[in-house]
C-alpha cells in the first residue's frame, strides 16, 4: 500500500488543473457535489453515479447489541444506513491498477 | 437522483459556468477518486465518508449450481465508510 490520502483539497486541485478554474471557485464546487450528494440522501433518495456507483439507503429495524466492554445488552435503535455500491467499472479499473502492481512487485 | 440531476442542479446554481464545463468538473471529482483507488490510495472526505480499498485472498469458490469447486482469484473491492455528519443527517428527519 502506498498509503497516500486525497483530500478535498486534492479533488478541487484536480478541477484547477483539468478544467482551468480559480482555486477557491473549484473548492466550492467540489462542495456543492458533495452537498448535493448528501442533500439528495438525507431526503431518503437514491444516487446513481454511472461508472462511478450509486448511494443507497438501508433501514434498519430495532435490533439488540451488546457494549463490548461490559457484556451488557442495549437496543440498537432503528437507523436509517448509506450503503455505497461501486459500478462495474470502479472494480475493473481497482483490479487492474492493484494487480498490476502487486503483480510487478513479485 | 443520477448524475445528469446532480449536473443539472450544479449548473442550476452556477449560471455562470458552460454546461459542458459543470459535466466535466463533477467526472473530474469522481475520476479523481476511481484513479486514487486504483493506484491503493484512500479519499477521505471529511462529514461525507471515506473510499478504502480492501484486498480479498484468493479463495476456493464453489457453483451454488452444480457444487463443483472453482479458484476465486485474490481481489481488491472498493469500500465506503460514510462520515459521522453524513451519518447524523440521515437520522435526523426521518
Amino acid at each position: 500500500m502506498s498509503g497516500k490520502t486525497l483530500t478535498r483539497a486534492d479533488l478541487a486541485e484536480a478541477v484547477v488543473r483539468k478544467v482551468g478554474l480559480p482555486r477557491n471557485e473549484s473548492q466550492e464546487l467540489v462542495e456543492l457535489v458533495l452537498n448535493e450528494i448528501s442533500d439528495s440522501l438525507a431526503r431518503g433518495e437514491q444516487v446513481k453515479l454511472s461508472s462511478f456507483g450509486s448511494f443507497g439507503i438501508r433501514q434498519k429495524g430495532e435490533r439488540i447489541g451488546r457494549n463490548p466492554k461490559t457484556g451488557k445488552e442495549v437496543p440498537i435503535t432503528p437507523r436509517r444506513v448509506l450503503v455505497f455500491r461501486p459500478s462495474n467499472i470502479m472494480k475493473d479499473r481497482i483490479n487492474s491498477g492493484r494487480s498490476r502492481r502487486v503483480k510487478a512487485a513479485e | 437522483m443520477i448524475k445528469s440531476e446532480l449536473i443539472q442542479k450544479i449548473a442550476a446554481s452556477n449560471p455562470h459556468l458552460y454546461h459542458r464545463d459543470v459535466e466535466r468538473i463533477v467526472n473530474v471529482v469522481f475520476d479523481e477518486i476511481v484513479d486514487a483507488l486504483a493506484e491503493g490510495d484512500r479519499v477521505e472526505l471529511r462529514g461525507f465518508g471515506a473510499f478504502t480499498v480492501k484486498h480479498r485472498a484468493a479463495r476456493q469458490g464453489r457453483n451454488p449450481r452444480t457444487g463443483t469447486a472453482v479458484p476465486v482469484d485474490e481481489k481488491f473491492v472498493p469500500f465506503f465508510k460514510t462520515g459521522k455528519e453524513l451519518r447524523d443527517r440521515l437520522n435526523t428527519n426521518g
